[in-house]
């Protein structure tokens, strides 16, 4: 028995560990998928990694406006999309962190992650700063109910209220019975996935001084130790977000007892194919003018609710 | 029962002594505040001793009153709204002291202790009162004692104006609870609540349901019973505004929770009229709220979407109790009590933050404010922990409450049926949006008025706050804080004044939510694990910092050097995509004169966002009331004799009715 704590234990650790190690692998591999589309050779895929080691390796210049609140705020995101990171299921691994209700505090803990940048952002007084706080509010805002009213259609699915039991029930077969629904939810998670993590047709990553931004803008002013956490912060976030659309929405997994370490391996392959089609989406799109970004948006939390009309008419089962 | 009683009394004997001393203002503030602080904390420990140990007093007392009886009683649900009733009113005192003060020299010090005391004393009675005579009276003692607070600035046409409309929406309110009790009175033979409860034919139920939504809801902030509430938080002074938004609108929640347990078994209609007005009050609140540029009319909306959350979790619970669904019930109305105690705690901390902005930098209007936190860090930590709460952002108590109402919804959409369950997602959808628009609303007010650098030279020399204005913030910050990492331990406190709200047991309460409240437990966890990461990395980053160049250069310009205070982003320019996306709602004025031509002028901007149902909707009814009456004006033509004639005529009248009557 007391083995078979430890072993469930142990599981439940595999994610977080492989999440802390692998997250900017993605960037790296969107990196690539880019360079690649465009015919370039593009960065090593451990580009993201030399970045980091980079940053934690110099020190900081601070700008005379700013106070405690910019030093904290990029401590205080990370440690909260690591705490993020707990409460999701991976493979056929539940996470170490799970109750019902975990994915309102999943949803909370990547808000007390935004406020920390915006208000950082805000702190340094620069206009450019504050133009981009400014949207990541607005477009956050219209993401929550996507994402919420998405999950909810997942729970009445799964009669399940915990991330790890909707994963644990989310099985082939049960998948075939709803495939409608879930794929509807999928995709509603799809474009939550872009818009949070500032992609491309949102926000575009590369264009660091253009008007254009979001993400990128916010964190202009930092630099050094900060700037690693911040990056390392979003890279947790992309791969969280991920995490949650295959752990929960897809059944990608044998799901046999002794299957875990393929589901493990499932998992992560599917998670690079996600980065992958993150790469393909910002090769193949332009970025949406920003009047129209409320607008997919607001397309997402549609088919959320679409799912859930299926859900509850029944006219798939 | 001598406790709260006792603290009532020293209300008012501080607040008379307050008066009487008005000539001298050291002497009438220390009399008035100490009467405040005195029984604010008897009543304190009173309403706390209740509500920790669950027990319930009693007392009757002879009461010379047609239908009236000094009925009172204490039991957790009275409890757990005198907690805000007593505490805001102390903590509030403290900021009351320099504020009254500072303005001595205009006015006396003694009126405005007075009605504050006065204020303290009917709110306390209305929460411990049993009957439904002595609830009106202590009622309206609550409401014109407040009416004289809103209206400390009367010179001023605005404050004037703002206390005509407060007067008249509380008494149109008063009108409606006149009626439901009438009604009750008439069903039941008594207005003592023992004996209306159990004693309302279900079929008289809806009607004073309704009545009780109107009247207690127009106190609460209900949309659109709210128009008040923007016009007078604003015009009162902030430490009043502070206990009328934290305690005095809970106490209009509480007429509502206190008619819940009189009348008999909801009907599910009951679920969708609050649920409706729930998310109605909700985001019309909020997106209110993100469009002001007055901090205080900002918090003022931002209570109408408290209450609408507030709203909404009863929603869930009366759901939960008209479909038989007992954790339904239990969580819905555990998640709205507990909503009231954190919007009182955090809602309180951010009127009295407003209060020391308007006493230091001598404007509450967020655009031309800017760098406050680095001349007052500490009032700034505790705002921020205050904002932070409202946006219901864990590890603070602000979570823990919306947790449950979400847990309730997320219950109904998964194990009721079809209507029920849309019910519940449009709950969830609501409380999602909201949640998100509030995080735009309190970045934009936190992040504008106390971070970047001074827009104006008012906001550059901003003086020190006075101790006394801020001490009472951080107590409240604190409670945040605390509340919020014991969350689940709080839930086990409100528990049982839930217990008369689902008719159940309160003993067997606790095993029947114990799955959706345990989670609390984990949640703390989770915080924990989260306070545990960020000095982790607080450490990782001093070590990796420690010996490096660490400097201090000027805000990155993109090249630019010229940049001044004035090219910051405002509070209007933050939220002005979200207003033109939710443009359809909000009735946006914006003037611009434009900087054309090869010399330009001076060029000007300004934009307002006004609530149009006041306008649309009151004004209009207001005035064909007033067309139809004024047809009856020439009934008092201004001469005496006539009047008496009419005294004469009704006295006629009258008498041969009674003949007639006693002759049948």
């Amino acid at each position: 028995m007391a083995g078979g704590l430890f072993m469930t234990l142990a599981k439940s650790l595999i994610h977080p560990i492989l999440a802390l190690i692998f997250a900017p692998l993605m960037l790296g591999v969107i990196g690539r998928t880019k360079a690649i589309l465009a015919g370039r050779e593009g960065p090593p895929l451990a580009q993201p990694y030399h970045d980091l080691r980079k940053l934690l390796g110099k020190g900081a210049v601070y700008s005379r406006t700013t106070t405690w609140i910019f030093r904290a705020g990029p401590m205080i995101g990370l440690a909260s999309t690591i705490v993020a990171v707990l409460l999701v299921p991976f493979g056929s691994c539940p996470a170490p962190l799970a109750f019902p209700g975990d994915l309102i505090l999943f949803a909370y803990l990547l808000g007390l992650a935004r406020l920390c940048t915006v208000l950082a952002a805000l702190d340094t007084g620069s206009a450019f700063e504050g133009m981009g706080a400014s949207r990541e509010v607005l477009f956050s805002a219209l993401a929550e109910p996507a994402l919420l009213l998405g999950l909810a259609a997942v729970a009445r699915e799964t009669r399940s209220l915990s991330l790890s039991g909707m994963q644990a029930a989310q099985t082939l077969s049960a998948w075939s019975g709803a495939w409608l629904p879930l794929s509807l939810v999928a995709v509603a998670l799809g474009v939550v996935l872009l818009s949070e993590n500032s992609r491309i047709p949102v926000d575009d990553p590369n264009t660091h001084l253009e008007l254009t931004m979001i993400h990128e803008v916010m964190v202009l002013d930092h630099g050094g130790p900060d700037l690693a956490f911040i990056l390392y912060g979003a890279a947790l976030k992309m791969w969280a977000l991920a995490a949650l659309l295959i752990g929960t929405v897809l059944p990608i997994r044998v799901g046999l007892p002794y299957t875990w370490p393929v589901d493990v391996a499932l998992s992560l392959a599917s998670m690079l194919g996600i980065a992958v089609g993150v790469g393909v989406v910002e090769s193949t799109m332009a970025r949406l003018r920003m009047s129209r970004v409320p607008q997919l948006l607001i397309f997402a939390t549609t088919l959320s609710t679409l799912a859930l009309v299926f859900e509850f008419g029944g006219l798939i089962r | 029962m001598t406790l709260p009683l006792v603290a009532i009394g020293v209300f008012l004997g501080g607040g008379l002594l307050a008066l009487l001393a008005g000539r001298f203002p050291r002497a009438s503030t220390a009399s008035g505040a100490g009467g405040a602080i005195v029984g604010g904390v008897l009543g304190l420990y009173a309403a706390l001793d209740a509500l920790v140990f669950g027990t319930t007093a009693s007392l009757r007392l002879p009461w010379d009153v047609p239908y009236g009886s000094f009925s009172i009683a204490i039991d957790p649900l009275s409890a757990l709204f005198a907690v805000p009733v007593f505490g805001l009113t102390a903590l509030a005192a403290f900021q009351g002291i320099p504020s009254l003060l500072a303005a001595s020299d205009r006015r006396s010090v003694g009126p405005p202790w007075f009605f504050f005391n006065l204020m303290a004393a009917g709110l306390a009675m209305v929460v411990l009162a049993r009957n439904g005579v002595l609830f009106l009276v202590a009622w309206e003692v609550m409401a014109l004692a407040s009416y004289f607070l809103v209206t400390i600035e009367h010179r001023r046409a605005e404050v004037r104006e703002a206390g005509r409309t407060y007067l008249i929406a509380t008494h149109l309110g008063t009108a409606s609870l006149l009626a439901m009790f009438a009604l009750m009175g008439r069903h039941a033979g008594s207005l003592d609540f023992d004996a209306i409860a159990g004693n309302v034919p279900a079929e008289a139920a809806g009607v004073l349901f309704l009545l009780a939504v109107v009247g207690f809801g127009t106190k609460a902030g209900f949309a659109p019973f709210h128009v008040w509430l923007p016009e007078a938080y604003p015009a009162a002074p902030s430490f009043v505004a502070a206990v009328m938004s934290g305690a005095m609108s809970k106490v209009g929640l509480y007429g509502l929770f206190r008619t819940l347990t009189l009348l008999p078994d909801a009907s599910a209609w009951w679920a969708w009229t609050l649920i409706g007005l729930g998310i109605g009050s909700g985001l019309w609140g909020i997106l209110h709220a993100m469009a002001q540029g007055d901090y205080k009319r900002l918090l003022a909306f931002s209570g109408v979407e408290n209450v609408g959350i507030v709203a909404m979790g009863m929603g869930v619970g009366l759901l939960g109790v008209a479909s038989k669904a007992p954790v339904l019930a239990v969580l819905g109305f555990a998640g709205a009590l507990f909503h009231v105690l954190n919007h009182a705690t955090f809602k309180g901390l951010l009127f009295l933050s407003a209060g020391v902005i308007e006493a230091t930098a001598g404007t509450r209007e967020i655009d031309l404010l800017g760098g406050l936190s680095r001349r007052m860090p500490a009032v700034s930590a505790a705002t921020l922990i205050g904002s932070a709460a409202i946006m219901g952002l864990p590890p603070l108590n602000g979570f823990a409450g919306e947790f449950l109402i979400f847990s309730g919804a997320f219950r109904t959409e998964m194990v009721l049926g079809s209507p029920s369950s849309a019910l519940a997602l449009a709950v969830i959808g609501a409380l999602a949006l909201i949640g998100g628009l509030a995080a735009v609303t309190f970045t934009k007010s936190f992040g504008i008025v106390f971070l970047g650098s001074p827009r104006t030279e008012r906001a550059a020399t901003a003086s020190r706050p006075h101790p006394m204005m801020a001490a009472p913030m951080f107590v409240l910050a604190a409670a945040c804080v605390l509340v919020g990492l014991a969350s689940d331990r709080v839930v086990g406190v409100i528990l049982p004044a839930v217990a008369p709200l689902v008719g159940m047991d309160p003993r067997a309460i606790p095993a029947i939510v114990r799955e959706s409240v345990e989670p609390l437990w984990s949640v703390n966890l989770a915080s924990a694990l989260l306070a545990w990461l960020v000095v982790t990395l607080a450490i990782v980053r001093g070590l990796l910092l420690a010996g490096r160049d660490v400097t201090a250069s000027s805000t990155w310009g993109c090249g630019y050097q010229g940049a001044t205070a004035r090219m910051q982003y405002t509070g209007s320019s933050f939220v002005e995509p979200a207003i033109k996306f939710f443009a359809p709602f909000l009735k946006s004025r914006e003037s611009l004169a434009s900087t054309t031509g090869v010399f330009p002028g001076e060029g000007s901007f300004s934009a307002e966002t006004r609530d149009v149902s006041k306008d649309a909707l009151y004004r209009p009814a207001f005035a064909a009331v007033g067309r139809t009456l004024a047809r009856l004006r020439w009934v008092q033509g201004g001469r005496v004799h006539v009047y008496v004639l009419y005294i004469g005529l009704t006295i006629v009248a009258l008498l041969v009715w009674y003949l007639g009557v006693s002759a049948r």
